[in-house]
């Protein structure tokens, strides 16, 4: 399990995160959502060691391997989408495999051969997701990785991001309520003003098993969200 | 292959001949009109004297020589402008003792080094060590650029997914560094001929181009030194489009490289 007690961070002078509270468990997928600039990314880029926080703690990352889709691609441009996935995966696994669950997440043969800068968004979305969840990682990051993914390949990715999420702690960063659903994820809200949950999150309830969207609630001066 | 695809290409030859014909003209005329073969030889005497000189077997060791000694300067420059480069790019202490350094060794005439080196060193090696002081601080300070402007958004995503170095390497940081590592080359092959062979033509090593064109301005033989300034000039953009050719092979993040104007020199 991965606490967040009291995180503050500022960046370029304004407090993005204040106080925040938040409990990842060790299999399950908590989802945060908020408005823009509520600071979702940031509180991920956090607990993958990104950022450092000017008060408050985050406890539990320690043996974690951690993975992540970023809110852009992030790819390396000149290489093809399998390699791009294999680049961070143990050289033992075999090029056929990650070909194999590319073509599962919807890439045809032909964009296996390209270099990723020839490939649409959702494509190169596809990659991304792949290379998150083909690691071993125990701890991942989401943020919005359904972006640029059309409508009929979504609910086959979101499939398949599901299966791999399973045994994880991975925090979803999304502005869809349907994703966050549909992975069973556990829904909570940052923005400041926003409140806070109607009921704080306890350790047990951010599971997968529980999905839930928290409501806000009134602002009584706690930081946005409280989960333990 | 469209029309329009093949006039482009007819195009992209011809234009470099008629170029190089007009220029070729324009020569012939300035030489028609001095009419002193000792201050302007004609493109033909020119010529003629160049096939002379190619089948005598000392022209082909005197260009060998030449290359390679001016190619080791080259690769030694910058091979240890790219490695004390990376050594300054990790670590501050190593840049804030370099970079002066390299700024003087840019600054200062080639001609003091040649007299300097002269003094240190034999006269057969001297185009190696003034090639390559020549190149290392254009390579240095590229190379440093080109690993400072590495996308901060990769090397993060290397960090989380805990990506080792050697597998680092060729996927983040060389593609990334690789378009200022060309320019460098580019304009550094160019530094290392015309230091080189000024060190030669001050250090007169025997059997050296230099040699060549010093003996050229005593015995006043223009021709011969308007042939040897060409075999220098082919032998820079050969070696030039060599390495550009190789550093092609090398994948790259970047679709256009940096061009060779934005070399620090």
């Amino acid at each position: 399990m991965i606490f967040v007690r009291g995180l503050t961070v500022s960046l370029g002078g304004r407090v993005v995160l204040d106080g925040v509270d938040l409990c990842l468990p060790r299999d399950g997928v908590v989802a945060v959502t908020g408005p823009n600039g509520s600071g979702k990314t940031t509180l991920g880029r956090v607990l993958l060691g990104l950022i450092a926080p000017q008060a408050g703690s985050v406890t539990g990352l320690a043996g974690h391997r951690r993975a992540a889709v970023f809110q852009e691609d992030r790819l390396c441009e000149h290489l093809d989408a399998v390699a791009n996935v294999r680049l961070v995966l143990p050289r033992e696994v075999p090029a056929a495999v990650v070909a194999g669950e590319l073509r599962a997440l919807g890439l045809t043969a032909d964009a296996l051969t390209l270099p990723v800068r020839a490939l649409s968004g959702g494509q190169r979305r596809r990659v991304a997701i792949a290379r998150a969840l083909l690691t071993d990682a125990t701890l991942v990051v989401l943020d919005e990785p359904f972006t640029g993914i059309d409508a009929d390949g979504r609910p086959g990715v979101l499939a398949w991001v599901a299966e791999a999420c399973a045994g994880r702690s991975v925090l979803l960063v999304t502005h869809d309520l349907d994703d966050t659903a549909r992975l069973g994820a556990t829904v909570v809200r940052l923005g400041s003003g926003e409140g806070t949950p109607e009921q704080p999150m306890s350790a047990e309830s951010a599971h997968r098993s529980t999905p839930a969207v928290r409501s806000s609630g009134s602002s009584s001066g706690e930081s946005p969200v409280r989960p333990a | 292959m469209t029309t329009s695809t093949t006039a482009s290409t007819a195009r992209s030859v011809a234009r470099p001949v008629l170029v190089g014909a007009f220029w070729l003209v324009v020569w012939w005329l300035a030489a028609l009109a001095v009419g002193q073969r000792l201050l302007l030889p004609s493109p033909a005497e020119v010529g003629a004297r160049f096939v002379e000189l190619a089948v005598t077997p000392g022209f082909w060791e005197t260009v060998v020589f030449s290359l390679v000694r001016i190619l080791a300067g080259f690769v030694l420059g910058t091979v240890l402008g790219t490695v004390t480069a990376v050594a300054a790019a990790r670590w501050r202490a190593v840049d804030a003792l370099l970079s002066p350094l390299v700024g003087a060794v840019r600054a200062t005439p080639v001609v003091s080094f040649i007299i300097l080196v002269l003094i240190w060193v034999d006269s057969s090696r001297l185009a190696v060590v003034v090639s390559a002081l020549m190149v290392l601080p254009v390579t240095y300070a590229a190379v440093l650029e080109g690993v400072r402007q590495r996308d901060p958004a990769m090397l993060e995503v290397a960090a989380v997914f805990d990506v080792p170095l050697l597998r680092r390497l060729p996927a983040v940081d060389v593609p990334a560094v690789l378009p200022f590592f060309a320019a460098a080359c580019q304009v550094g092959i160019g530094l290392a001929w015309k230091s080189g062979v000024a060190a030669e033509v001050i250090g007169l090593p025997g059997g050296s181009i230099g040699e060549r064109l010093y003996d050229a301005k005593v015995l006043l033989e223009s021709a011969d030194l308007f042939v040897w300034t060409a075999v220098v000039v082919a032998l820079s953009l050969g070696v030039e489009k060599v390495v550009a050719a190789l550093l092609r092979r090398v994948p790259s993040a970047h679709a256009a490289s940096r061009p060779a104007e934005a070399v620090p020199r």
